[in-house]
């Protein structure tokens, strides 16, 4: 993830600009400072437009009364000062750290663990890779869903596959019956469904681990666990950062896989965040109380990105 | 991958929201919406294309309504169904977008959010001169009134009943002709089908599901003289003395294992199903379910919903139906309105269907007279009511809501503590904004 930048010839190394020509020294500067913007420009656009702006307006809609239709009113802090004191909120807040903690630990566990396994080139390892891969081939949302049909009492082929292991007897809620069951039916889905993905961006930092170390710390006599808490993960780093990044960042913003498969039951036990945010604009119509809470979300984010990858990098310094 | 992608969205959000003022003051809508077409009060049939949106539960009869009027009139109505739950979600951001379609339908206990938002046109005075206003369903009209003015008309009526499974009944030793007078010789019959054994169960309820809980429960509060919500909707009194009793003796079934396990975690997706395998002998539910359930062939008795000691009530369920607000063929929709509340096609489109008529007027006419559990069912709606609270979807039906969080306190867990605190978490929610 380096990148090498090829230093510009500076403007003391032309020759002078000859006499005569009319052109001021900075002229070219200029030209190529313009020429740089209007590169960047379309960019930047698309940027503004599609993320600067709509930041904004959740900003701005977080400062009022916002209804659906007709005049907004201005409320401001009135959004926010309600957050603190609503149930659901803390609720949903210390749920949803408690599944970002969980979920962030176990994907990366198994995913170092996939890697590591197919790492090295052999016979049919190929095949394994694919198909740690290929639930990604499934959309989030779809798989959802067959997770819901699967592990159905009524019509799903889970609940009487154990009941003839034996192992359960009779009727069986995974989904709603508790939240241990609840919780633990969306964190098997999320792990079959990314575990390949994160696996495959571990893979890529693993093979960018030169060999040669790998041959020296043998020679030196290191064995497999020492090789790899010396070798492997501080080389690994910037590879794991990337992953944390993307795994504490989608467990923050967890959605998809609690409106479908427990519907934030039973009891409220696996309701996220983003839920009670979707539950303020489209339930209680309160886009202002909705859009107050998607800003604190985006500050905590950003707060947890900035604090994590300034302390992965501190340490690799 | 560096810590300036932190400082680079901060910043970006400092530069946004200085910016945003002049996106946003272009957005504002031109003026109050929904009294346009008021002034108007007659149906026009000029051959224009309306679309119509309902949710997939009663999407069978908004294409029955569609058909028939299509078949007789210039204008077409498209009708085009959203899943259940992900239907309000589906109109709001419609209407956050001034994009609503010509007609709507949604659940009638949530007509007076949608009236109280504006999303629907103002049709008091088009509806005033209708000659057949004073016989069209008083709890639906009023479900669609929003400060003194009309916004809806009633749709489809869904109304709660008992249903009983005679087979199931006569096994027992039960007469098939004789259903429960009362809640708690319901729950006797319930007892004795349930010593049946086998995988047969006594009742079955949605003990996952506010809306479920709402419709099946609250007859029997209302037929006891109970209230759950004060008139206008504002406050909650589902701590009563009514409700506890209701509470107590459906918690006793599922105690007792005579309610089927799986009521505890039915979150009203297969609730249907679980009364069409014919296993359960008699539960509270939605009266079109008698023809869905009998065409799987379980042989079906319709009774009222009691009161623990007798008496008889009714939720009014259904949807109500109104003019979006962002509509420019407002005329033409309510030609559409207009006709479904003709006899003709409340008889020959709903009655006919075995439906329940939006016209007190109708309630016995040629169709429902050949089969009596119609006219009980028919009959049933003087009796009932539809609550109204303008915030129903918020604090009943969601699944973060502070009824599911009572029921299932007061069914599985202390009854008393979850009623007397549900109780004030819900008044909390019906007051808000």
């Amino acid at each position: 993830m380096s990148t090498t930048l090829i230093p510009i010839a500076a403007p003391a190394d032309r020759p002078p600009p000859r006499p005569g020509s009319g052109r001021r020294p900075g002229g070219l500067r200029r030209r190529r400072a313009l020429t740089g913007l209007a590169y960047a420009s379309p960019t930047a656009a698309l940027v503004a437009v599609f993320f600067l702006l709509p930041i904004g307006l959740v900003g701005w809609m977080s400062l009022h009364r916002w209804p659906l239709l007709g005049q907004p009113e201005f409320n401001a802090p009135a959004n926010y000062t309600a957050v603190p004191g609503d149930d659901l909120v803390r609720g949903a807040a210390r749920f949803t750290v408690a599944y970002t903690v969980l979920m962030t630990a176990i994907l990366v566990v198994v995913a170092v663990g996939l890697a590591l396994l197919v790492q090295q080139r052999r016979r049919g390892v190929g095949f394994f890779r694919t198909a740690f891969l290929l639930p990604m081939a499934v959309g989030f949302a779809t798989a959802s869903l067959l997770f819901l049909g699967m592990l159905s009492d009524e019509i799903g082929p889970v609940t009487r596959a154990l009941a003839a292991l034996g192992i359960v007897d009779g009727y069986v809620s995974w989904t709603s019956g508790s939240a241990t069951s609840a919780s633990a039916s969306a964190v098997v889905l999320v792990v079959w469904r990314f575990a390949g993905f994160t696996m495959l961006i571990v893979l890529t930092g693993l093979q960018a681990i030169p060999t040669d170390l790998y041959e020296a710390a043998r020679l030196d006599g290191a064995g497999p666990w020492q090789t790899f808490r010396r070798i492997t993960l501080p080389l690994l780093r910037r590879t794991l950062a990337l992953v944390l990044t993307l795994t504490i960042t989608g467990s923050l913003l967890a959605f998809d896989q609690f409106w479908i498969l427990t519907r934030g039951g039973p009891d409220n036990s696996t309701t996220s965040l983003v839920m009670v945010l979707y539950r303020k604009a489209f339930i209680e119509l309160d886009l202002g109380s909705a859009a107050a809470v998607s800003v604190l979300l985006l500050l905590v984010l950003v707060a947890v990105n900035v604090v994590q990858l300034g302390a992965l990098r501190g340490r690799s310094r | 991958m560096t810590p300036r992608f932190g400082r680079r969205a901060a910043g970006g959000l400092a530069v946004a929201l200085l910016l945003a003022p002049a996106a946003c003051g272009a957005d504002d809508p031109p003026g109050a919406v929904g009294t346009a077409g008021a002034a108007r009060t007659a149906g026009v049939d000029d051959g224009s294309t309306l679309t119509l949106w309902t949710r997939a539960a009663t999407e069978s009869v908004s294409r029955a309504y569609a058909e028939a009027y299509n078949a007789t009139h210039d204008n077409t109505v498209q009708v085009t169904a959203y899943p259940n739950e992900e239907y309000p979600a589906k109109l709001a951001s419609a209407a956050g977008a001034r994009a609503l379609p010509d007609l709507f339908a949604t659940d009638v206990v949530f007509a007076p959010q949608y009236a109280s938002q504006g999303l629907w046109r103002d049709v008091t005075d088009s509806f005033a001169a209708l000659a057949v206003k004073r016989a069209v369903a008083p709890a639906h009209v009023r479900a669609g009134t929003w400060r003194d003015r009309n916004y809806a008309v009633p749709h489809t009526i869904d109304m709660s009943v008992l249903l009983y499974n005679k087979e199931l009944y006569a096994r027992a030793g039960l007469d098939p002709a004789r259903p429960p007078a009362t809640l708690a010789e319901f729950a006797q019959h319930a007892r004795r089908i349930d010593q049946l054994g086998g995988d047969v169960h006594g009742t079955y309820f949605g003990g996952n599901c506010g809306g479920c809980v709402e419709f099946t429960f609250w007859p029997s509060v209302w037929a006891a003289g109970g209230e759950v919500l004060t008139a206008d909707g504002s406050a909650s009194t589902v701590d009563s003395a009514e409700m506890a009793a209701v509470f107590s003796l459906y918690r006793r079934l599922y105690e007792d294992g005579v309610a089927a396990p799986a009521s505890k975690d039915e979150a009203g997706p297969t609730w249907l199903g679980a009364l069409k395998t014919g296993k359960v002998g008699i539960a509270p539910a939605p009266s079109v379910w008698l023809g869905l359930i009998e065409e799987a062939g379980v042989e079906l008795g319709v009774a009222p919903i009691t009161g623990i000691d007798g008496g008889e009530s009714t939720f009014v369920g259904g949807d109500a139906i109104g003019i979006g607000a962002t509509t420019g063929k407002a005329a033409q929709a309510w030609d559409f309105l207009a006709w479904t509340m003709s006899d003709e096609a409340q008889v020959e489109v709903v009655a006919k269907r075995k439906g329940v008529p939006t016209r007190t007027d109708l309630a016995s006419n040629r169709y429902s007279s050949a089969d009596p559990r119609i006219v009980t069912i028919n009959r049933l709606m003087a009796k009932g009511r539809t609550p109204y609270a303008k915030n129903f979807n918020a604090s009943f039906n969601d699944p973060q809501s502070p009824w599911l969080r009572t029921v299932r306190g007061a069914l599985f867990g202390d009854t008393a503590t979850a009623l007397s605190e549900g109780n004030a978490a819900i008044t909390r929610s019906l007051q808000q904004g």
